[in-house]
């Protein structure tokens, strides 16, 4: 009895240890292949030059000028809304207060709608409302500026997407904040806003820092919401103004592998490109990780 | 007789506070921003909705005619051809197959390696799953279509003989790996939180490590880890582009699991672009966006108002 029991012990723990190195197996394996297969043709050459040869040679800078300037107007417009939105729900309102509960309810299902449904709403909304109508006021008639896909409305969307990562970060970092400095703040006279802005915020910078990261980490990855919103195959020229489209990473890894001419013969472009936006987000990750690290830590003292 | 309010200035003791515009401003500014995220999820569902609309009182029309709604029960989806047919049925089936494969091997998998990391592991291989899952969970999801559609898809072809390279169990082992890290983090929170006397309390009383873990600790913690079925649930049905990468994107009608599959995310995603603006075709992909709005929506409520609050209620007592 007690052997068996032993046994069965021992198996549970065996199982599940092997599905925890698994996972962790899974992880090597994919990072090694990608690296393995992209190493080759990382360099500064290709991260500085654009496609030549109708996609099958050439870098990727458009590309990676093009995913910049996504994720930057994204944090624009997604860091102050998420910030103000967490100092909110953690300042102003009582926890279990209906808008308090309603507005997480919010959050959390934005955070869980498909990432597909957001490039629709992108489509529906900003393109197809937003975008028409402002065509029809400001624009002569006859011409598209707003009313089809570019990378502010790309942005947005992308915007949208991620404010669930930002609101969650910033109200950690808010929470973080001892009671006794707003206490004393108060104290001494500040009124609340004064003590948001001179106490509250400067404090927890580093919870926004790190929404903000973790939000750009996201958002370069996503592609599912500017297939149609904004992203392009191949441009000649880089993105100047809000109306452009343009090229992005995640985008440039979809269709070189599915819809390029030669799959075969760009797979080096595919391997690297792929390690590229893997480098990206895993930078973003890891300082974001860090960040958030070493908050808590200073929180603890 | 003086009491102690004649002691201490009058102006300390205003009861009303005086009336501050600034402060009153700067708080309706901050409410009226924060209101954005319940507005948004308003207006998402109003636009996509509003895309599909006239399906749903029968002014759409394609190339050969009016579409009505009842048309998502044609025999197959063939939107692009002479004869048009918008039946959803397939693309449900493929939706349902391919996370059907991810959730049979990503629940069990992430549900055991929680257990490992919270009860039984040892501090340094704790330390090595952290960052681990932190990297899998920071994948773009096309960094992990792109792993399937080259080098998971040759493999499991080569492995099991398979007649199609891509197909819906390939589709639904590459997404296990997006749907791991959201149900393993979930389920390993909702086990670390539970009282340690809980865990004491099954020692004292005789039982070993694995007993407590399996007989004490996870039934305790059944209401995280049902949470933790039904985001990965929303997370596999709603995926695209590691279903669009590595699935095959054929729309067919069969219960196999090592055929292509076509699923309604994926549709959205391959067909959006081609297709003519404000034609049947167009309206139904956007019916087939409010399908999935639909269901993430409801999964998150169910995951939030049963879970969270009444079942995390009765399986804790008031602890």
């Amino acid at each position: 009895m007690k052997a068996s029991k032993k046994a069965t012990g021992a198996g549970i723990v065996l199982l599940t240890g092997l599905c925890a190195f698994g996972i962790i197996g899974v992880v090597v394996f994919v990072m090694g292949t990608i690296i393995a297969g992209g190493h080759g043709m990382m360099t500064w050459k290709f991260l500085t030059s654009a496609p030549a040869q109708g996609m099958t040679a050439g870098g990727i800078f458009p590309a990676i000028v093009g995913t910049f300037f996504l994720v930057l107007i994204m944090s624009i417009v997604g860091v102050p809304v998420g910030t103000i939105t967490a100092i909110y729900l953690s300042e102003y309102v009582r926890q279990d207060s209906w808008i308090a509960k309603s507005i997480r309810f919010a959050v959390n299902t934005l955070a869980g709608i498909p990432s597909i449904v957001f490039g629709l709403f992108g489509l529906g909304f900003f393109i197809q409302f937003v975008g028409r109508n402002m065509d029809r006021l400001f624009t002569p008639e006859g011409q598209l500026v707003w009313g089809q896909p570019c990378i502010l409305w790309a942005s947005l969307t992308m915007a949208l997407l991620t404010l669930p990562v930002v609101i969650v970060s910033v109200e950690e970092a808010v929470r973080a904040v001892p009671k006794e400095l707003r206490e004393a703040s108060l104290a001494l006279g500040a009124t609340k806003w004064e003590t948001i802005i001179r106490i509250v915020l400067p404090n927890s910078i580093t919870g926004i820092l790190t929404g903000g990261i973790l939000a750009v980490s996201r958002g370069a990855g996503e592609v599912a919401p500017i297939l149609f919103t904004g992203a392009a195959y191949f441009l000649p020229h880089l993105p100047t103004k809000l109306s452009d489209q343009f090229m992005e990473l995640g985008y440039h890894v979809y269709i070189m592998s599915t819809q390029s001419t030669n799959v075969e013969e760009t797979a080096g472009i595919q391997y690297a490109t792929t390690l590229v936006l893997l480098l990206l987000t895993f930078a973003l990750n890891f300082s974001a990780i860090y960040l958030r690290y070493w908050m808590r830590k200073r929180s603890l003292q | 007789m003086a009491t102690q309010t004649d002691l201490i200035p009058r102006r300390l003791l205003q009861t009303k506070p005086r009336l501050r515009p600034l402060e009153f401003v700067a708080e309706k500014m901050l409410a009226l921003v924060a209101f954005v995220s319940i507005f948004f999820i308003i207006l998402i569902l109003i636009f996509v909705f509003r895309e599909s609309l006239p399906l749903v009182i029968g002014t759409a029309s394609d190339d050969i005619g009016k579409v009505s709604i009842k048309r998502i029960f044609d025999a197959a989806w063939m939107p692009v051809s002479n004869h048009p047919q918008y039946g959803l049925l397939a693309l449900i089936i493929g939706s349902l197959k391919v996370t059907l494969v991810s959730m049979c091997f990503a629940f069990p998998v992430a549900i055991l390696a929680a257990l490992f990391t919270s009860t039984f592991a040892p501090k340094w291989a704790k330390e090595l799953m952290k960052p681990a899952i932190e990297i899998l969970a920071g994948f773009p999801s096309v960094v992990i279509g792109f792993f399937a559609l080259t080098v998971l898809a040759s493999v499991f072809q080569n492995v099991f003989h398979l007649h199609y390279r891509l197909n819906a169990f390939t589709g639904g082992i590459a997404l296990s790996l997006a749907v791991i890290p959201i149900i393993y983090t979930v389920a390993e929170d909702s086990i670390n939180v539970l009282p340690k006397s809980m865990k004491e309390a099954s020692f004292a009383l005789g039982a070993t490590k694995w007993e407590t873990s399996l007989f004490v600790l996870l039934p305790a913690a059944t209401p995280g880890v049902f949470a933790a079925f039904l985001l990965g649930l929303g997370r596999a049905f709603g995926e695209t582009m590691i279903v669009l990468m590595a699935t095959g994107n054929a729309a067919l009608i069969s219960p196999d699991i090592f055929e292509p599959v076509r699923t309604m995310s994926a549709t959205i995603g391959a067909e959006m672009a081609e297709v003519v603006f404000g034609d049947a075709h167009y309206n139904m992909l956007f019916f087939i966006g409010v399908c999935l709005f639909v269901f993430s929506f409801s999964l998150n409520a169910v995951a939030e108002l049963v879970v969270r609050q009444r079942l995390m209620k009765r399986f804790r007592g008031s602890v």
